[in-house]
């Protein structure tokens, strides 16, 4: 028996379980008695931060999230977009960060297994893992541990299920020194006539409990994911869940093969706040109620109470309303792949949720008031400070060296050691593995249909300016998919930040979403699915608690009709190379001013959305009708890096031009603007000829063969080099 | 060619195992539930990669002991062709229908990396498409791919000439100790072996990977199209 159990259920009891005062009040209104721990278990849950987005929730609804093509946005198990053919691909993000710090190898594995069954809950074959990971700083001796530990976790639960991990992004920045992100996406794919949903239907319907055991483990993990980290946070350890891939791989394999008969009414996983969500949930957007006999469930441990059961946060767990006559269909499947399988309870009439366990009724609470009533907060936002302005500027190493330095530092390291961990081409369908394009790209099996798939943010910018960042980030997942030659579809958002009751924290929210948003309704591109992480937060033994930089982590879908037409990134041997967009020195939180300069001055980049979509819809087509043979965005680090990784990734060289004339070469090369692609074509000539008819900006920056990166006073870098400074970081922090 | 691909719990790899088949047979392959104890009528059975049975105890241990193995054994004994990559090599090591086991990588971590194979016989059913000292690439993906025999067996292995694939550099050099051309570690570089009678071959990466140019290459592919050259005549 929990501490916690042997306690009076109070105002008291409620703060402990993290329930305000006036939280606590409208329990007892609702209630209209005192509740029993279960209930008070089941409340504190449900209203946390983790589940209710209640400091999130009036914002995130300023996010677009229709389009044609949207099959089903916010508020399922994940988002869905019709891909063609009948087809919908399923997809959504989710972060796991606070686990991650205490046990990284479980935090991040479970994170994976927990948005796998996001989307293959509703129907899907996941078909694509990526990861947007942040880290500390590299020297902090803590970092090497975490991504020891997250890179192993993120492998050993992805590889094992049998899902290639496709893509992804990585940054350090001593913000994330106690609180690294985690934040996971996966892609499924499902026959649109298949799509399964959550809410539930068909009084008297049974409520059946699918996969693992159910045991002490996570335990009000969704309430420690609601509150900030002290210094005690690996006290916490054992409120991190367990993952065990192997059972994953079979509870996918058995849904699947579950759904294709038509037993199935509803689903759902049982993710945070497990049994208790899956089950207010389902019952409550279907306006039934629910009765569970928890004596059925099954259980590891002996001994577990009401509450232990309804808050654990086991994994490989599934709820689901079945039609009755398809009940033991539905155990045969599930016998034949070892897992559990108990009917735990059934839909009634009454709109509540009751629980009984050995005899007694351990919680009878109705479902409407714990929904509708779940707080929504306007939290006070302020201002943040605007950056320091940049001031003039001199370039005290040249280009060359900065290109070196920049191409050897964390942020643009290569990150092949990471990528050779995860499995990439299990599935026989990977296009472009990590690294070659700037989109990952799978083919969807047995058709020409290829899916491009990416995670972006640039927390730097977020900071300095958290509008722009939020725009930004979007902006540049269309433009990571546009460089692929797909047409750019719909985003799932995962906001990492730190504590909302922080005026200036809540500003960078609110203002990160305005941008968004804005991003999101020009590129058409809308929001289909995601997730809020708040109180991403460490408390120092000084007392002083640490925010991390704002970040809005974007994972873009694109579709290509025909996979055949994707291009990548890499140099090809004899081609004139192009820079597309305008080009006006953006050096402000640039990360040459950071790594020459040591300087995080400056405005970020401005994104200019207009200019966006058309340099993007230019090159897309000019990618589909084959004039493109490779295409790489131009991002952190700028123009010069976005060549020199072409160089390493392809099989030439190339010869760069002088910069435009009127601006510092430093700004040229190193800028930071957006809306900008480096291609290389075959026939320049007629290239330039039509993006002047366009009206696109497009300078000729050289042209590609030889095999180094030769720039314009003649001096060649050699691809092998490039590649060795490249490569020095990961082995050199994790190896050593 | 009849093929068939055992499925346990936890294998991964029997999809990409079955479009490299059909590539080649333009038949779908027969896919056999692990709990089975007699197999169909086939030329080739395929234990594919993955995780059987989450690779607890040890990689492949627990398959080796399931209900389809007596029939497994029973079709090997009778000359059978037998395909095993990846777990499916673990698989086949364990259950001592070839020789030698696979530790964990010498990095200790997961490798998933192109590597080069170097094929070390071409007068076989898997290798017959290719010359002798042929070298192709192929995705490799796995934990624990580290082969290790006792000196008697590697003796026996060399000197029989029942090393199928080793791990070299593209232009077919072989240094064992190099860890960027021998990736896991494995004892003479080692990527697969073959029975006594050559008709059982293992190995470690995924030729099943790399038979489409969409993915980046065939170079995988003839291991596939030799087999239906030998097997079906």
């Amino acid at each position: 028996m929990s501490k916690a159990a042997q306690k009076p259920v109070d105002a008291a009891l409620a703060k402990e379980f993290g329930l305000t005062a006036e939280e606590y009040g409208n329990v007892l209104s609702i209630m209209g008695r005192t509740p029993s721990l279960t209930e008070l278990g089941i409340f504190s849950v449900m209203w946390s931060e983790h589940c209710s987005y209640k400091s999130s929730r009036a914002y995130l609804k300023t996010l677009p999230t229709k389009a044609p093509w949207v099959i089903h946005g916010p508020g399922e198990n994940a988002g869905v977009v019709d891909i063609g053919q009948g087809l919908a691909a399923i997809f959504k993000m989710e972060s796991h960060n606070h686990p991650s710090f205490i046990e990284p190898y479980q935090g991040a594995a479970t994170g994976v297994g927990g948005i796998l069954r996001d989307v293959f809950t509703m129907g899907a074959r996941p078909v694509a893992n990526l990861n947007a990971l942040r880290f500390g700083n590299p020297d902090n001796p803590q970092t090497r541990r975490i991504v020891d530990g997250v890179v192993r976790g993120v492998g050993g639960y992805g590889n094992c299920v049998g899902v290639p991990t496709v893509g992804g992004e990585i940054n350090f920045h001593p913000a994330y020194d106690g609180n690294p992100l985690v934040n996971a996406m996966t892609v499924g794919v499902a026959r649109q006539d298949r799509i399964f949903l959550s809410a539930a239907a068909g009084v008297g319907n049974p409520v059946i409990y699918v996969g693992s055991k159910t045991g002490r483990d996570g335990i009000h993990g969704a309430t420690m994911s609601s509150s900030e980290f002290d210094e005690d946070a690996l006290a916490k350890r054992p409120t991190v869940q367990v993952g065990d891939p192997f059972v994953e791989k079979l509870l996918i394999e058995a849904c699947l093969e579950l759904m294709a008969t038509d037993a199935i009414v509803a689903i759902q996983d049982m993710g945070a706040a497990g049994l208790t969500s899956s089950a207010v949930e389902m019952a409550g957007k279907g306006g039934v109620g629910i009765e569970l006999d928890l004596d059925n469930v099954p259980q590891r441990e002996r001994g577990m109470t009401a509450y232990e059961m309804m808050l654990s946060e086991s994994q490989e767990r599934m709820l689901i309303v079945i039609r009755p006559d398809r009940t033991e269909q539905a155990r045969a499947i599930f016998e034949k792949w070892e897992l559990d399988f108990a009917v735990i309870g059934h839909l009634t009439d009454t709109g509540r949720i009751v629980l009984r366990h050995k005899g007694e009724t351990e919680a009878d609470i109705p479902l409407a008031p714990l929904a509708d009533q779940a707080p929504v907060y306007h939290r006070p936002t302020a201002p943040a400070l605007p950056p320091v302005p940049l001031e003039a500027i001199s370039d005290p190493v040249g280009i060359e060296q900065a290109l070196l330095r920049l191409i050897r530092c964390p942020d643009l390291a290569s990150r092949e050691w990471v990528w050779n961990q995860y499995d990439s081409t299990v599935g026989g369908q990977t296009v472009r593995r990590p690294g070659a394009a700037d989109a990952a790209i799978i083919q969807v099996e047995d058709t020409k249909i290829g899916l491009a798939m990416t995670t972006d943010c640039t927390p730097r910018y977020c900071r300095a300016n958290a509008k722009t960042g939020g725009a930004q980030a979007v902006a540049e997942a269309w433009r990571n998919i546009t460089a692929t030659g797909a047409r750019p579809l719909a985003v799932t958002d995962n906001l990492n930040f730190g504590s909302p009751e922080k005026p200036e924290v809540m500003g960078q929210f609110v203002d990160a979403i305005a941008g968004m948003g804005d991003a999101c309704r020009a590129l058409d591109f809308p929001v289909v699915s995601g997730n809020v992480s708040l109180y991403n937060e460490t408390r120092g033994p000084d007392g002083e608690s640490v925010s991390i930089l704002p970040t809005p982590a974007i994972g873009g879908l694109g579709v290509l009709d025909d996979v055949s037409k994707a291009v990548g990134l890499g140099m090809p041997d004899g081609c004139d190379l192009f820079l597309i967009g305008e080009t006006r020195g953006e050096l402000g939180q640039s990360l040459w001013l950071r790594e020459i300069h040591g300087s995080q001055d400056g405005e970020p980049p401005v994104v200019d959305l207009q200019a966006e979509r058309r340099n993007g819809d230019f090159v897309r087509a000019a990618i589909l009708d084959g004039t493109i043979t490779a295409c790489h965005d131009i991002a952190d680090g700028g123009l010069l890096v976005t060549v020199a990784e072409m160089v390493m990734a392809g099989e030439a060289g190339c010869t760069l031009l002088a910069p435009q004339a009127g601006m510092r070469p430093e700004a040229f090369w190193f800028g930071e603007d957006q809306s900008r692609y480096v291609v290389a074509v075959r026939d320049g000539q007629s290239f330039m000829d039509r993006a002047q008819q366009a009206s696109i900006p497009c300078r000729r920056l050289g042209q590609s063969g030889g095999d180094g990166l030769t720039l314009p006073n003649g001096s060649t870098i050699s691809k092998a080099r490039l590649v060795a400074v490249n490569s020095e970081f990961f082995p050199r922090l994790m190896d050593r | 060619m009849k093929a068939g691909i055992v499925v346990f719990p936890g294998t991964n790899r029997e999809r990409d195992m079955a479009i490299a088949l059909r590539s080649v047979t333009g038949v779908a392959p027969r896919m056999i539930w692990h709990r089975e104890t007699e197999l169909p009528d086939l030329d080739l059975v395929v234990l594919p990669g993955g995780f059987s049975y989450g690779d607890y105890l040890r990689c492949g241990a627990m398959a080796a002991h399931a209900p389809i193995m007596p029939a497994i054994r029973r079709f090997a004994q009778a000359g059978g062709h037998i395909l095993g990559v990846c777990n499916g090599f673990q698989i086949l090591t364990e259950a001592q229908l070839l020789p030698g086991a696979l530790l964990r990588n010498a990095s200790l971590r997961f490798l998933s990396q192109d590597c080069f194979l170097r094929v070390e016989r071409n007068d076989t059913a898997f290798t017959r498409h290719w010359k002798r000292h042929d070298v192709f690439r192929t995705p490799m993906a796995h934990g624990d791919g580290n082969y290790i025999a006792d000196q008697e067996t590697v003796r026996m292995l060399e000197g029989d000439g029942r090393v199928a694939f080793r791990y070299v550099a593209p232009d077919g050099r072989l240094d064992a100790a190099d860890v960027t051309l021998n990736p896991n570690g494995s004892m003479g570089a080692i990527a697969g072996v073959f029975s006594e009678n050559l008709r059982i071959c293992g190995m470690m990466p995924h030729p099943e990977d790399l038979v489409d140019p969409l993915m980046g290459g065939e170079d995988g592919k003839p291991l596939f199209t030799g087999l239906v050259e030998a097997l079906v005549g």
